[in-house]
């Protein structure tokens, strides 16, 4: 019995083998999407290991922590005594991202509740479609509208001498955000299950307090999510900052004070650079500061978001 | 039989005023962005012609066309799909198709994130670190292109992986019963119902690339040349940066030029966007399933 299942069970076997030429190009293909599948991720490593490599030589020979943290004096260009310090561009940044995230989150999260929740057939149609266009703006046309809209109305309201300071790019920068914040947020209300909704309305709440006791709650991880993601997007906005902030190293005082960010100091100073000079590789170490921040804020958002879907 | 109590009452007077507090939210969000755009078509309108796209800039960039800057930015789309799509759909059909559920998949969901996430003068660092310098490529159109690439491919990969997991389940069943092979399966199933929500991706792509200025600043756009890009190791200009030269570096230029130029980028971007849009609805009208 043994014997006799063997030899047919080979022959079978054999018979089956489709190891033709099909079969070949079906693992080959395999292989190739899954070399494009890893692609991100050597990527991302690609661009750390990149930027490191050129601001690595500032890091280990010239910089001071102290000084590189914890002074507002950025003056790269002085031929005698060149100083670093990025506090002033941290607090540039901060105080940017700052203003523009308390334009934002309040207005977005109030626009995503609209779409989502109280707003139906064409409005909600014709409100995303709005929305989606909007955060399709590129940054450098958001720059051009700071500077030569944003400004002379700030001059002439708040009777300053200069338009283009904090708020200008806060406001800049909030209006840029917005859109996609809203979006995020618009998807985390959508992926709260519709029987929530029905279940807590049959129970005779209104749309707003299901919106508030049953919604919001449910959705509490992912909104978090977006507004991280929303922070990030500000944090290492470029053009926009470059074109709206006054571009002068300071520590503001108000929010009519001109200041620069970490990410236009780049922009500005590195075609000025000799590759491979101290100047040079400062940029890149705060470039790999950049990297680092937005790093940990998308992780962290992507955390918050998996752990609603677990709960 | 049910009359509204007076807490009926004031439940729904509430309900009434958060509904319209969170209207005038939406509309104070889109209505002053809708007002900067009125304010750019008045005052960029004029300079909009014919001979505004298809002439090079004049008398030091303060008059004149931005044939050459359209042109560049053209090329540097161009080159940057070509690397970035087959890259990207191979990617979502990876996820979509191969991957399973596990913390490898999560970390390559993690890296898509992070690529999207980097801030654009980080792709910039890493394009002039990896492609202008190490791989020798100088400032060219291939550097640019390929810094635009890897920045942009998340939104094809999340595109395609969208619509390739929109696919029934049931149609790749019924074609493994019949003894394809995975990738028939794909070829011959999966892709041509996805294909047009493949596209939807691509578009959104071609309007993100072309708007992206600080990646291209150091790594293959140039403030000013007067040739027209003949190949990808040329430099050129860009309508992006170009309007950030314009309005930041060139004095006494005539008012209405960066704002034709703005507009002309605004109206690529925005074209492109709409186009995705509209296709994207037209398919969801059509889908069967």
């Amino acid at each position: 019995m043994a014997n006799s299942t063997t030899a047919p069970g080979a022959a079978t076997a054999a018979a089956f083998d489709r190891r033709d030429f099909d079969w070949y190009v079906d693992k080959a293909v395999q292989a190739i999407v899954f070399v494009c599948g890893i692609s991100a991720i050597i990527f991302v490593l690609g661009i750390f290991v990149f930027v490191t490599k050129e601001g690595l030589g500032f890091i280990v020979n010239h910089m001071n922590f102290h000084e590189f943290f914890l002074t507002p004096y950025w003056s790269p260009s002085d031929a005698d005594d060149p100083e670093y310090g990025i506090l002033a561009l941290m607090a540039g940044t901060a105080s940017v991202t700052g203003l523009a995230m308390l334009v934002a989150i309040p207005f977005s999260l109030g626009a995503a509740i609209y779409i989502a929740e109280f707003a139906s057939g064409k409005t909600r149609e014709t409100l995303k479609v709005l929305v989606e266009l909007l955060a399709a703006i590129p940054s450098v046309v958001w720059g051009f509208i700071g500077l030569v809209i944003m400004n002379p109305l700030i001059i002439k309201w708040f009777d300053v001498p200069v338009g283009l300071c904090v708020l200008n790019a806060g406001i800049i920068l909030g209006l840029m955000a917005a859109p996609i914040m809203t979006s995020i947020a618009e998807d985390a209300l959508k992926a709260v299950p519709d029987r929530y909704r029905e279940a807590a309305e049959a129970m005779g709440a209104t749309r707003w307090q299901v919106t508030y006791k049953v919604v919001l709650p449910a959705a509490k991880n992912g909104l978090l999510g977006g507004v991280l993601l929303g922070v990030g997007r500000g944090f290492g906005e470029t053009m926009a900052v470059l074109m709206a902030t006054g571009h002068a190293v300071n520590i503001p005082n108000s929010i009519f004070d001109s200041v620069r960010a970490l990410t236009a100091t780049i922009a500005a100073e590195l075609g000025e650079t000799v590759v491979g000079g101290e100047h040079y590789q400062a940029l890149f170490t705060i470039g790999i500061l950049l990297f680092l921040v937005t790093f940990v804020v998308n992780l962290s958002a992507d955390l918050i978001v998996r752990g609603i879907r677990k709960g | 039989m049910f009359q509204a109590s007076a807490l009926n009452k004031r439940n729904e007077s509430v309900q009434k005023l958060y509904r319209m507090l969170f209207g005038m939210m939406t509309l104070m969000l889109i209505a002053p962005v809708l007002l900067i755009l009125g304010t750019l078509i008045a005052k960029g309108g004029g300079a909009i012609s014919w001979e505004f796209l298809f002439t090079a800039p004049t008398d030091g960039m303060r008059s004149g066309g931005v044939l050459p800057a359209l042109l560049g930015t053209v090329w540097l789309v161009m080159v940057a799909l070509m690397l970035s799509v087959p890259i990207g759909v191979c990617a979502a059909i990876y996820l979509s198709e191969y991957a399973g559920d596990n913390w490898f998949t999560r970390t390559i969901n993690l890296a898509i994130i992070n690529l999207a996430g980097v801030p654009s003068i980080v792709h910039a660092l890493f394009g002039l670190g990896a492609f202008v310098i190490f791989f020798g490529f100088g400032t060219s159109i291939l550097a640019a292109s390929l810094t635009l690439a890897v920045m942009t491919m998340p939104v094809v990969i999340v595109a395609t992986r969208e619509s390739l997991q929109a696919v029934p389940q049931a149609f790749r069943e019924a074609c493994w019963n019949m003894g394809a092979t995975r990738w028939q399966t794909i070829r011959r199933v999966v892709l041509p119902n996805a294909i047009t929500g493949i596209l939807t991706g691509v578009i959104l792509e071609v309007s993100r690339t072309a708007g992206e200025t600080a990646p291209i600043m150091f790594t293959g756009a140039v403030f000013f040349t007067p040739f027209l890009p003949e190949s990808v190791m040329d430099q050129t200009m860009a309508l992006s940066l170009h309007l950030f030269v314009a309005a930041t570096q060139v004095p006494g230029i005539a008012d209405e030029v960066p704002f034709g130029i703005a507009l002309v980028l605004i109206g690529l971007v925005l074209t492109m966007n709409s186009a995705s849009i509209a296709f994207r609805m037209w398919l969801r009208g059509k889908k069967k399933w």
